[in-house]
């Protein structure tokens, strides 16, 4: 039996700054999707919403509150919290219940509304949390993507016109991407005139926290054969593990890694992947394109690495060749990445998979990957959360 | 001028001791796994049942994974000069423990005084200051 669902429709509410609810992106992207798929709302069987809630919409459950906007009709509902991998673990379990045959078709929405500035903890004084604790020092997100960006270049060579160079290449991609948000081609000038952010981050190295909204139709292969659309891009993996003890990196919030004095060091990154390969029967040689979750530039090398697509320590003579940019021999980012949309938390991984299936339709326009068949994402958030997902045609 | 109160902003995570500042652990009495913060209730190497702790105070010295700086001020609980003070960023290796811990490098430090592979030492210095009170903290810094 085949462990793959079809995706029939995908929708996105483009990422900004827009000043509206989550709501609103959330049913403009839903809308969307359905219209794609050629569904019509109330024969969905099952909402599936990915939530977020420390900057979100705390007292608002997402998968509910989505079925509500776009009106009640009975399907059943589940909302997962995964930080930036809410969204694939939405996706998982529209999954299951495809898969168990509990339903046959499925909506998976995430959307968000974020604060300007540094994404922050909770209120209060709050020792016990690790989140409190890391800002009360001065220890914010970019300080995390900053040590590791030092550490590639400490051990590999990189330099911080190749983390540049990440950027441009991206800003190419978003500029044909109608739902990115910054729609700019830079260059090499402009990255390094930007503020340090965190050294050796600059301001153009880091991603924004953005407003957005990412929906998928998925359904089982049997439903999607007896519509006529048994060709649909299908999802062919979905990884969702957790680290393993001792992890090996130093990981948002902890101000410490595990001391691996009694079990040897593990990096998370490249675990999610390596499950997802393993679920799909396929290896790093049949990706056509992936992306990645560039929280800063010199991240997207390091998930380069983690996937596998280089050996470890030459994704930055990987982009210097070229490969990496949609006509190239291995694409990543096509969609402009987070550099072109910044962070929409809940959303974030639905859109990976959206940009994916309209790759893998040949419908992505002028950032279009010829040949694409199979796509994979790769994302981490807090709390040892993180999420890979193949898409295959 | 009142003299201000000193007071570590986290109670029991740090100490000055004779030989120095350190960080206050703890260690699995049944896997030799090291805790920071400290660990008192379960272990969590899944392959130890471990429930007995004991405080350990770790390696005060340690060698340097990766650094960066502050350049913005962070958001809240931060609390901030007037004006803001950039400062680095350091995460130290610790050789005994095999595990890396952050911490604010000490004022006058700057990224460029600093390579990854250098030795570090821990020092207590003031993190932030109120009207009544100076907070101190574990900071790192470059070694002799």
């Amino acid at each position: 039996m085949s462990r793959d669902i079809a995706i029939l429709g995908v929708g996105m509410h483009p990422w900004g700054k827009w000043g509206r609810s989550f709501i609103d992106y959330g049913v403009t992207a839903a809308r969307a999707a359905l219209k794609d798929a050629g569904v019509d709302w109330r024969a969905v069987q099952f909402v599936s919403g990915a939530a977020t809630i420390r900057n979100g919409y705390p007292g608002q459950v997402a998968g509910a509150t989505f079925a509500q906007a776009l009106g009640w009709q009975g399907a059943q509902v589940n909302t997962s919290y995964a930080a930036c991998a809410s969204g694939s673990q939405a996706l998982a379990a529209a999954r299951s219940r495809i898969l168990s045959g509990e339903c046959e078709l499925a909506l998976v929405i995430g959307a968000d509304t974020t604060p300007k500035g540094f994404l922050a903890p909770a209120k209060g004084e709050r020792p016990d949390d690790p989140d409190w604790v890391r800002f009360r020092l001065g220890i914010t997100n970019p300080t995390y993507f900053a040590l590791y960006a030092r550490r590639r270049m400490a051990l590999y060579g990189d330099s911080v016109d190749d983390f540049a160079q990440v950027k441009i290449k991206n800003s190419e991609h978003g500029c044909e991407n109608p739902n990115a948000r910054y729609r700019k081609r830079f260059t090499p000038a402009e990255v390094a005139a930007s503020p340090m952010v965190a050294n050796p981050l600059r301001l153009m190295d880091v991603c924004a926290t953005s407003d957005g909204a990412a929906a998928l139709i998925v359904a089982s292969l049997d439903y999607a054969r007896r519509v006529g659309r048994g060709d649909a891009p299908r999802v062919a993996a979905i990884s969702t593990v957790t680290p393993t003890f001792a992890s090996a990196n130093i990981e948002m919030p902890d101000i410490a890694t595990d001391s691996a004095v009694a079990a040897p060091a593990h990096s998370f990154r490249a675990a999610l992947p390596a499950k997802a390969y393993e679920e799909a029967g396929i290896g790093p040689s049949d990706v056509s394109l992936a992306e990645v979750y560039d929280l800063s530039t010199a991240l997207e090398l390091d998930w380069i690495e983690d996937l596998q697509l280089c050996a470890r320590g030459e994704a930055a003579a990987l982009l210097r060749s070229g490969a990496t940019r949609v006509g190239g021999r291995l694409p990543v980012n096509a969609s402009g990445g987070l550099a072109c949309f910044g962070e929409a938390v809940p959303a974030q991984a639905l859109a990976q998979v959206c940009e994916l299936t309209w790759q893998l339709r040949g419908e992505a326009g002028a950032r279009q990957v010829s040949g694409a068949k199979v796509g994979i994402t790769a994302n981490q958030g807090l709390f040892g959360h993180g999420s890979t997902v193949i898409v295959k045609r | 001028m009142t003299r201000k109160t000193e007071k570590p902003f986290l109670e029991g995570w740090f100490a000055q001791g004779e030989a120095g500042a350190h960080l206050l652990g703890s260690r699995c009495t049944s896997c030799g796994t090291y805790y920071f913060p400290r660990q008192a209730r379960f272990c969590r190497n899944p392959a130890c049942a471990g429930e007995q702790f004991e405080e350990v105070p770790l390696s005060r010295r340690g060698r340097l994974w990766s650094y960066t700086d502050a350049c913005y001020q962070p958001p809240e609980p931060f609390i901030a000069a007037d004006p803001y003070l950039p400062f680095a960023i350091a995460a130290v290796e610790l050789e005994q423990e095999q595990m890396i811990v952050l911490g604010p490098v000490v004022q006058g430090v700057d990224v460029a005084a600093l390579t990854v592979g250098m030795p570090m030492e821990l020092v207590v210095e003031t993190l932030s200051e109120t009207a009544t009170e100076r907070h101190l903290s574990w900071k790192w810094k470059p070694a002799p």
